[in-house]
């Protein structure tokens, strides 16, 4: 058949034409591809690359910046709310992730017992995470009110246990203590979950022949529930201490970064300068300050998906 | 090990069957299962119910500890809500919330069962980097984004309008439900696609008529997944709207119910209650499909 033919037919036959161009398949994996593809290359990697780019710049709101290199970063080295936000991030990811995945995985073994409604507890458990974070952070506000508090209520009327309400977010420490403990709150039911999911896999086979060398409880969970248990660990881990060290919703809902810039993180901080402050070029430094720590988070998860071949296993089909 | 656990053994053994430990029984039971999971229970749950019952409180109550007992409301009121829904813009938000997430969520969720589908179905050179890719999309927080993703949408004209949040929300949308159902079509045989195609099927009818009804469980929790995040989304939402009667529930309770040096705080717990209900009331009906997908996302 000629071209000519053949383009005649497909104008007569364009249902045709249509169902066989869909059915290429090259075309068809283009086209699936298309529309996450254009929305992430728009609004994720242009973006990223604009935010690397504002960094070195001193762009404010309304007034396109010059470049002026890493003025910017020698700045904010010798800005001493940076440095505090910088602590603050850290401490924050670092005692809030223990905290949550000690919790957690407690829950999740108490979990993995036979109980009476599981899928009921299952579902109660979820809540904290489920509901929007600046909703439940809203209520730790007022659970945190000096005056109203109902935590000092307990420690103070009923318990006896202390003689002053405590003031939970108006002092640096006990701020930054505050936040820390709501947000192990807000991340205990994602861990807990997850790690059951995983325990669940875990073959009870592994188990009797462990018992059956005589293992007790602890050594069972040492060489047969933690090993087992390490790929997901590893992977939820780096997504909970990615998210904890970019939080941001805790933060500004319940102290803004206050008292006196002491609970900043690096994402409100950049917030603060970026938008309401106008200074974007600054605001996008801090943000970007942020990635090496990303970066490292994400190697460490790499490596935990190429020992798993996590969700692309290509031997599996 | 002593002899009385050995002699136990085969009664441990023949309880693990259904593949759980019972690590004790009775009293002891109770000190190491019961107590520390109620424990739990309770303080997971306590801020709903100190927001339940702030937001049915009248302010003599909320403001005297000495009187009432603040665990309980002795006269519960409506006024706290009745504000909210009648002298705020609480219902707007609401409908806007609504909106955007929904959009936000159908666009997603569209995109990402198209990706997924290319990347575990239609293998082609490559696709295990593509897959790659959209992970490494899921890593990038809307912490770092929002302040070029400000200007752009500025640049686009989009600034204070619904479809700035709803076109940047796909950026966490897609990587995640993508994720999840490249896991969820893995787990449908390949064997009935093939099957299909042998009768002739085109590719399309194979997606629209077998893959997808397959995974429907998938897709439903994705969505359901895409739906709360977008609810729960509060960044961009701040950072891009202006006018308060086009903020989200989340930012605008913030925002807009938290005026001057007076807190009006069972209007404010009344406010983030009704934004949380919709969301849990979503997941209370598919909790089994949520944990059943997560489950199916983190087995290999």
């Amino acid at each position: 058949m000629t071209i000519a033919a053949e383009a005649r037919t497909t104008h007569h036959l364009p249902q045709n034409w249509l169902v066989r161009l869909l059915d290429n398949k090259s075309c068809l994996i283009f086209l699936c591809l298309l529309p996450a593809a254009a929305l992430l290359l728009i609004f994720l990697t242009y973006p990223l690359g604009l935010g690397i780019w504002l960094a070195f710049t001193d762009t404010k709101i309304g007034r396109s910046g010059h470049f002026i290199g890493f003025e910017n970063f020698t700045s904010l080295m010798q800005d001493r709310v940076f440095i505090t936000s910088v602590w603050n991030t850290l401490l924050y990811t670092g005692v809030a992730t223990v905290a949550k995945f000690a919790l957690g995985l407690w829950l999740a073994l108490l979990l993995n017992n036979h109980l009476p409604f599981k899928s009921l507890l299952r579902a109660l458990i979820l809540v904290p995470w489920i509901v929007p974070t600046v909703l439940s952070a809203i209520a730790f506000w007022w659970i945190y009110d000096p005056q109203f508090s109902i935590i000092s209520y307990v420690l103070v009327d009923v318990l006896g246990w202390r003689t002053s309400y405590i003031d939970f977010l108006g002092e640096p420490w006990a701020a930054r203590w505050s936040l820390i403990a709501a947000n192990t709150w807000r991340g205990i039911p994602f861990v807990a979950i997850s790690l059951l999911a995983g325990l669940q896999t875990i073959s009870p086979a592994l188990y009797e022949a462990a018992m059956l060398d005589g293992a007790n409880a602890w050594q069972r969970f040492r060489h047969v529930t933690f090993p087992m248990l390490m790929p997901i660990l590893a992977v939820v881990l780096t997504f909970s201490v990615l998210f904890t060290f970019t939080d941001f919703q805790l933060v500004y809902a319940i102290t803004r970064g206050g008292p006196i810039n002491s609970t900043h993180l690096m994402a409100t901080l950049a917030f603060q300068r970026g938008i309401p402050g106008g200074q974007l070029g600054e605001g996008a430094a801090i943000a970007v300050a942020m990635i090496p720590f990303l970066v490292l988070a994400t190697l460490f998860s790499y490596y935990a998906l190429a020992r798993r071949k996590w969700q692309q296993g290509e031997d599996n089909d | 090990m002593t002899d009385h656990a050995a002699a136990e053994r085969p009664h441990l053994v023949e309880k693990e069957t259904s593949g759980v430990i019972d690590w004790s029984s009775g009293p002891r039971r109770f000190i190491t299962v019961y107590l520390p999971l109620s424990i739990f229970v309770i303080v997971l749950l306590f801020p709903f119910y100190w927001m339940a019952i702030t937001a049915i409180k009248p302010n003599a109550e909320l403001y005297d500890y000495k009187t009432y007992n603040p665990f309980w409301v002795s006269s519960p009121t409506l006024d706290n809500i009745k504000r909210l829904l009648f002298q705020t813009d609480y219902p707007q938000w609401l409908l806007t919330t609504m909106t955007v997430a929904t959009v936000a969520t159908v666009l997603s969720l569209f995109s990402s069962v198209l990706a997924a589908y290319a990347i575990q179905r239609l293998k082609f050179k490559g696709s295990q980097y593509v897959g790659l890719a959209i992970y490494l999309a899921y890593l990038v927080p809307p912490s770092i984004l929002f302040i070029p993703m400000a200007t752009l949408i500025f640049q686009l004209g989009l600034f204070d309008s619904q479809w700035a949040l709803i076109l940047t929300y796909p950026t966490f949308l897609i990587p995640f439900c993508t994720w999840l159902l490249i896991g969820y079509f893995k787990s449908i045989p390949y064997e009935l696609e093939e099957c299909a195609m042998i009768d002739g099927a085109t590719r399309l009818q194979i997606l629209w008529q077998i893959t997808l009804p397959l995974a429907l469980p998938g897709l439903i929790s994705a969505g359901i997944f895409a739906f709360t995040l977008s609810w729960n989304e509060f960044i961009y939402a701040l950072a891009f709207i202006q006018s308060a009667e086009k903020k989200t529930v989340p930012v605008a309770v913030l925002t807009q119910l938290v005026e001057g040096d007076v807190y009006h705080w069972g209007s404010l717990m009344a406010g983030a209650l009704l934004g949380s209900i919709p969301v849990a009331l979503l997941y209370s009906f598919f909790v089994d499909y949520y944990v059943a997908s997560l489950t199916g996302a983190v087995k290999e």
